[in-house]
C-alpha cells in the first residue's frame, strides 16, 4: 500500500479542485510544458511586474500528480520576486530527486506533501513538469514572451 | 477452465496479480528448462563449428525453425527467419522489399490502428523512396467496413499492411479480405501477428498474405526471440538485411554473395537458445490446446467486461462482447488519468498497462490521450479477475471524487 501515501489528501484536493488552473487574459510569460511519453500537457501562465510573479495561473492535461503539483506550485509563487520562486523550483525538483534536506523540504511548505514521488521513478517527470516549465520560462523569458 | 499456474514460476506463491499479457507474456518453467538445457548441455555458435556441441546447436536451432513453420501453416521451414521481435521483422522487410520496390507514386496503406512498429518502418520506406503513405481509418469501434477498405486500395498501392489483433481493441482484424483486396491490385500483405499469434491457431495460407510476423515473448517464450515468414520465392528475391557474418556465400575485398534462404538474412551469431526457447513455447501452447486457452482468456474476459459495464464511470474501449477482445481490456475512468489509474492498481499489486500503447495515432483518431489496459492469458483465473475489479470498483473514491 505504500504508494496510497502520495495519493494524499493534499494530493487529491488540488487535482479535484485546482486554485489556478484556468486562463490567464493579462500573462504576459506563457510557455508549454509537455512529457510526451505519458501525455501531461500544460500551459503555465504569468504575470510578471519588475521581477515579481504577481499573478499566475496553468491549463492543460494531465495525470493529478501533474496537476496538483502545478497547481500547489502557483500557490507558493504567486507575490514572490522570480529569484525566491526559483530557489523554490530549484528545492523542489531536488526533493523529488532525494537530495533536498529536510530544512528545504519544510521552506516547500504544502509541496513537501509530493515528497513520497521520488520512490516512484516513472512518476518524477509528472511531479516536476510544472516547477521544470517555471525554470524554462526565466531560462528564456524571450521564448515566453506573449 | 484451465488451471496452469503451477508452471510459472514467477506466479506461484505470488499474490501480483499480472495482466499486462498483452504487453509481455509469463514464461512456463519448461520454456526456462529448454534454454537451460541448451546452454548446458550444447552451447555452440550454430552453423559454423564442426565439432559435436556445434553441429547438435544448429540441429537443436534447425529444429525450432522447423516448429515455427508449422506453427504458422509454412510450406517450408526455410520460410521462417528469425528475429529479434516483432519490430525487427517489420523493418526487415521495410529495409529489404519495400526500399528495394517502391518508387515514387507507389502507395503504402496502412491502418490507423497499428502499433508504432507497423507504422514508422513505413514512413521511412516511403520517405526514402518517394511512395507515398496512406491510412485506412477504423470505426469507434475498431471495425473496418468493407466499402472503406475497397475504397483504401488503389491501383497504385503496393503494400497494405494490416495487424492481425490490435493491441489497444483485441479485434480479429479482416486480414483475409484485406490480402484479398490487396492482391487484386498487385500488392502485397503484411500482417502484424504479434497479439493473434498468443491467441489464435496462424495459418498462412489461409490468411493469404505475403508476409507475417511475431515475437516469441508474447506467447510465452524468451525475449529475444521472433519470427518472420514469407513465401521462400518472395524471401530469394529480397536483398539482404544486416549484413556481416554467416549470410555470406562467397566474400571478396570488393563484394559478397549471399547464403541461401533463410541464412541470408540472419547476419550474425544468432539466438539459439532463444529459438530454442520458443520452440518450448509453442509446445507447451499447443499442449494446453489454442481452443482451450481461447475458451479460458474469453470466460475470465467476459467476467471482467460485464462488471465493468455495470460499473459507473468506466468505459472500455471496442466491442461489447467479451470474445472479440483476445484478453484486451482498454477503459478509461472518467476524470482519473490512466497513470493514476496504473499507480492506484499499482498499490492493490495489479499490474496493467497504462499510456498511448504506442498507438498514437488511434489514440488521436479515437480524441484520447491516453488510455488503461488490462489484457488476460491463460494463467490468469477468476481470483485475479476480481482482484482487478475490486481495485477498479474503489478507484474513484481514493483518488477523492464520490459516487
Amino acid at each position: 500500500m505504500e504508494n496510497r501515501s502520495f495519493y494524499n489528501e493534499v494530493l487529491t484536493e488540488h487535482n479535484m479542485r485546482p486554485d489556478f488552473k484556468h486562463d490567464l487574459p493579462d500573462a504576459n510569460l506563457v510557455l508549454e510544458g509537455v512529457n510526451p511519453s505519458c501525455g501531461d500537457d500544460i500551459y503555465l501562465k504569468l504575470k510578471v511586474e519588475d521581477g515579481t510573479i504577481v499573478d499566475g495561473a496553468f491549463v492543460g492535461d494531465g495525470c493529478a500528480i501533474s496537476q496538483a503539483s502545478a497547481d500547489i506550485m502557483l500557490g507558493m509563487i504567486v507575490g514572490l520576486p522570480k529569484d525566491e520562486a526559483l530557489h523554490l523550483a530549484d528545492c523542489f525538483i531536488r526533493m523529488i530527486k532525494g537530495t533536498a534536506t529536510e530544512e528545504e523540504i519544510e521552506e516547500l511548505d504544502e509541496a513537501g506533501a509530493l515528497r513520497d514521488i521520488s520512490h516512484m521513478p516513472a512518476r518524477v517527470k509528472c511531479a516536476v513538469l510544472g516547477w521544470h516549465t517555471l525554470e524554462e520560462i526565466f531560462k528564456d523569458p524571450a521564448k515566453a514572451r506573449v | 477452465m484451465l488451471d496452469l499456474r503451477n508452471d510459472f514460476p514467477i506466479l506461484r506463491g505470488t499474490d501480483v496479480v499480472y495482466l499486462d499479457s498483452a504487453a509481455t507474456a509469463q514464461r512456463p518453467a519448461c520454456v526456462i528448462e529448454a534454454e537451460r538445457v541448451f546452454n548446458d548441455t550444447h552451447n555452440a555458435n550454430p552453423l559454423r563449428g564442426l565439432y559435436a556441441w556445434s553441429m547438435e546447436a544448429t540441429d537443436a536451432y534447425e529444429h525450432a525453425r522447423q516448429t515455427v513453420a508449422d506453427f504458422v501453416g509454412a510450406k517450408h521451414a526455410e520460410e521462417i527467419v528469425f528475429t529479434r521481435n516483432t519490430t525487427e521483422g517489420l523493418n526487415l522487410i521495410a529495409y529489404t522489399w519495400a526500399m528495394a520496390n517502391l518508387k515514387p507514386g507507389d502507395e503504402v496503406l496502412v491502418t490507423v490502428m497499428e502499433h508504432h512498429s507497423n507504422l514508422l518502418p513505413w514512413q521511412l520506406a516511403c520517405e526514402r523512396t518517394g511512395a507515398t503513405l496512406r491510412f485506412l481509418e477504423c470505426t469507434r469501434d475498431g471495425l473496418f467496413p468493407e466499402e472503406a477498405m475497397r475504397a483504401a486500395v488503389t491501383e497504385r498501392t503496393r503494400l497494405v499492411c494490416m495487424g492481425h489483433v490490435s493491441n489497444v481493441y483485441g479485434r480479429v482484424n479482416p486480414v483475409e479480405r484485406m490480402a484479398e483486396l490487396a492482391h487484386s491490385v498487385g500488392a502485397l500483405m503484411v500482417c502484424d501477428a504479434a497479439q493473434s499469434a498468443p491467441h489464435i491457431p496462424l495459418d498462412v495460407q489461409k490468411l493469404g498474405v505475403d508476409f507475417l510476423v511475431f515475437s516469441g515473448h508474447k506467447l510465452c517464450g524468451p525475449m529475444g526471440i521472433g519470427a518472420l515468414w514469407a513465401r521462400l520465392e518472395l524471401l530469394e528475391a529480397m536483398p539482404p538485411f544486416l549484413r556481416g557474418g554467416e549470410m555470406i556465400e562467397y566474400v571478396t575485398r570488393e563484394r559478397a554473395t549471399w547464403a541461401e534462404v533463410p541464412h541470408k538474412f540472419e547476419a550474425g551469431t544468432v539466438n539459439a537458445a532463444g529459438a530454442v526457447g520458443l520452440e518450448a513455447a509453442i509446445h507447451y501452447l499447443q499442449a494446453a490446446g489454442l481452443d482451450a486457452v481461447e475458451a479460458h482468456v474469453n470466460a475470465l474476459t467476459d467476467r471482467a467486461l460485464k462488471a465493468m459495464q455495470a460499473m459507473p464511470h468506466i468505459h472500455v474501449i471496442g466491442s461489447d462482447r467479451a470474445e472479440e477482445h483476445s484478453g484486451i481490456l482498454t477503459f478509461t475512468v472518467d476524470d482519473v488519468h490512466p497513470h493514476d489509474i496504473a499507480a492506484i492498481l499499482d498499490s492493490d499489486k495489479v499490474c496493467i498497462r497504462a499510456g498511448h500503447h504506442c498507438a498514437q495515432p488511434l489514440m488521436k483518431h479515437l480524441g484520447v490521450g491516453s488510455t488503461a489496459r488490462a489484457s488476460i492469458y491463460l494463467y490468469n483465473n477468476t481470483e485475479d479477475v476480481d482482484r482487478f475489479l475490486d481495485s477498479l470498483s474503489s478507484l474513484r473514491s481514493r483518488m477523492g471524487y464520490g459516487e
